[in-house]
């Protein structure tokens, strides 16, 4: 058996407890290690991106049961590419945080990093839909611990929310699976599409509840309109590095749509037709919608970065509900680069946040404010969607996909309006925060003492050159997706081809069998 | 017996639901806690209710047995929602001591001045 394939859970998961248990009162160590197994994560997820790259499903077998009735990983093109970009993602985000010394201002940040990893690439990788709650539950449950990282009543409070909706969202996927598995008496996924489409239509009732609360989880993770009150107070208040990192959080709900709509409630099932066209895409229209206005509405750059990531998960969402082979890879695509915009909006409203505090209103001048101007401006490009950088591709190739679909016309109109909304929205946040700034009747900030307004002023980093380093290694990550936009649609292509012909996968795991 | 069960199971389910629109955030961790056990119940009893079967197969004799599977289920369910719980009380209980305020929502001041205030 291929072992490559359970190394992105292993590797965490060992390294996380070992962080914990021998490393705990040396800082340096734990950095050392914890950057040394996202390397080692990136190379794995290289080494499984190339394996799968061929087109072969290969499944690893958990304790060597064969497949309905043991746990399966399933390695396809999908959770390949969903596994690389989390380890591309963690690389520049663990060095910022050790740059900024956020790992530093509070217990145990390296080693629920690496819990949360291990959460978002089981996740991508099993088979299982139970198996799936499970690591839900793992990287749910490091997020709360890295959502109220460094404490601060304020973000306690937040975090209570967090759990709180979150926990409910886990009772709802729990009735989700008990619905599915009293209809079909199975939870492995492959098993599970063989069984719906058995299930003759008059007896379908439960079937559908089942699909429809399951397919709600998963809009309580992507943060779809009605589900997504969580989203902008938890991320604004976490520390900005941690919620850079959930931005593949959203994204593990938009992946999950993709695999259980693809595999289990497929095109041809004739019981949930319409799921997705009929009730995610107006909500996915009415996501974008509110995170347009959301951006040219927060008076705090943390919540504006928010807003950022609930449009960019509503363009998303567009494509996925469009759910034809052109539209898929426009969404694998556009979820690579809004993984990278949305996080690296973050970063750079850390680096704003550190040197001035967050609120959107001219203060005086901070220390780099050109350089951290700059990468404000190539992040809001890559976020709203302009040319030269990769959002533009990504948008481009929604619309073209949406060219054919019913609503063609609401879906352009609220791309493109959005898009417009959310350019004047980053243009007047970034005038306020860094052009206003320079203005000499804003000058004089009470609490700024007199040496401080000297020319150059001191970067609020301990290493400010390693952190703009992570910063500028995620730009040359959307400039490298720009550059290559070639070969990553062919493979996006590919993946998306793969997932419309859901019999490979099922026979791949259930063998000879059915 | 069915009856018994679902009653039993959607009761838990609209008081955890009523506690969980209250304010504070005792109630609503109380709230959260009756929906966990009402899911609970609910898994149990997605393999069917069988009464005095046990849940593994018997070689010897053709026996009644009731489904093991959601059984393992319930097992997981149970740890995962009472770890999940501790840790809302514990965070709840931090933030509560830290504020001196145990309301759920968050004032129109917190969101301004604190977003991502530092400790």
């Amino acid at each position: 058996m291929n072992h490559w394939i359970v190394a992105p859970i292993v590797l965490p998961a060992i390294l996380a407890p070992f962080i914990i248990m021998v490393l705990r009162y040396h800082l340096d160590l734990q950095r050392i290690f914890s950057v040394a197994g996202v390397v080692a994560l990136l190379g794995i997820a290289l080494t499984i991106t190339a394996q799968a790259a061929g087109g072969d499903i290969l499944v690893y077998e958990l304790g060597d049961w064969p497949a309905p009735f043991g746990i399966v990983l399933v390695l396809d093109r999908l959770s390949a590419m969903m596994v690389l970009l989390t380890a591309l993602l963690a690389l520049p985000i663990v060095l910022y945080a050790i740059a900024s010394g956020w790992d530093d201002r509070g217990k145990h940040f390296h080693a629920l990093f690496h819990f949360q990893l291990m959460g978002v690439c089981g996740a991508f990788l099993t088979g299982d839909a139970f198996n799936l709650f499970v690591f839900f539950e793992v990287l749910l449950i490091a997020s709360y611990g890295l959502m109220t990282h460094g404490g601060g009543s304020v973000r306690l409070k937040a975090g209570v929310q967090y759990v709180a909706y979150n926990l409910l969202g886990s009772t709802l996927f729990l009735f989700a699976l008990g619905t599915l598995y009293a209809v079909t008496g199975t939870l492995n996924m492959a098993d599970l599409a063989v069984r719906v489409a058995e299930i003759p239509p008059e007896d379908t009732a439960l079937l559908r509840v089942g699909a429809v609360l399951l397919l709600l989880v998963f809009c309580i993770k992507a943060a779809v309109l009605p589900l997504h009150f969580w989203l902008p107070a938890s991320y604004a208040n976490a520390p900005l590095p941690v919620a850079a990192l959930f931005a593949i959080m959203t994204k593990v709900g938009a992946y999950s749509i993709l695999r259980v709509d693809t595999l289990v409630f497929g095109p041809d099932v004739a019981v949930t037709q319409g799921l997705l066209g009929d009730w995610l895409q107006p909500a996915a229209l009415l996501t974008l919608a509110v995170g347009a206005i959301g951006i040219l509405g927060s008076q705090h750059i943390a919540r504006m970065t928010a807003f950022c990531a609930i449009a960019s998960m509503g363009t998303l969402l567009i494509a996925i509900s469009l759910f034809t082979e052109t539209a898929t890879t426009a969404a694998l695509y556009y979820i690579f680069h809004s993984t990278l915009a949305t996080a690296l909006m973050f970063l750079v409203a850390d680096l704003v946040m550190e040197r001035r505090g967050g609120a959107i209103a001219p203060t005086a001048p901070m220390a780099q404010s050109g350089l951290v101007s700059a990468l404000f401006f190539v992040g809001a490009i890559a976020m709203a969607g302009m040319p030269p950088l990769s959002g533009f591709i990504g948008k481009l190739l929604v619309l073209d996909a949406a060219r054919d679909a019913p609503d063609a016309n609401a879906i352009w109109a609220v791309i493109l309006i959005g898009s417009f909304v959310t350019i004047v929205g980053l243009a007047r946040a970034g005038t306020l925060i860094f052009w206003k700034s320079h203005d000499a009747q804003h000058n004089p900030a009470p609490e700024v003492e007199d040496d401080e307004e000297a020319p150059a002023l001191p970067a609020p980093e301990p290493n400010p050159g390693l952190a703009f380093t992570a910063i500028f290694g995620m730009v040359m990550g959307l400039v490298m997706l720009t550059l290559f936009a070639g070969p990553a649609l062919t493979y996006a292509g590919k993946t998306a081809e793969q997932l419309f012909t859901p019999e490979n996968y099922i026979s791949a795991v259930l063998g000879g069998e059915e | 017996m069915e009856a018994l069960v679902a009653s039993a199971v959607g009761i838990m389910t609209a008081a955890g639901i009523f506690l969980i629109l209250r304010r504070r955030t005792f109630p609503v961790i109380l709230g959260l806690s009756l929906i966990t056990y009402a899911v609970n119940v609910f898994l149990f009893a997605t393999g069917r209710l069988a009464l005095d079967a046990p849940a593994v197969l018997n070689k010897y004799e053709k026996v009644p047995y009731t489904d093991p599977l959601p059984q393992a289920l319930v097992l997981t369910a149970i740890v995962i929602s009472f770890g999940m719980t501790a840790v809302i009380v514990m965070i709840a209980l931090s933030a509560y001591l830290s504020s001196k305020d145990d309301h759920i929502d968050m004032t129109a001041q917190d969101s301004v001045d604190g977003a991502g205030e530092d400790a």
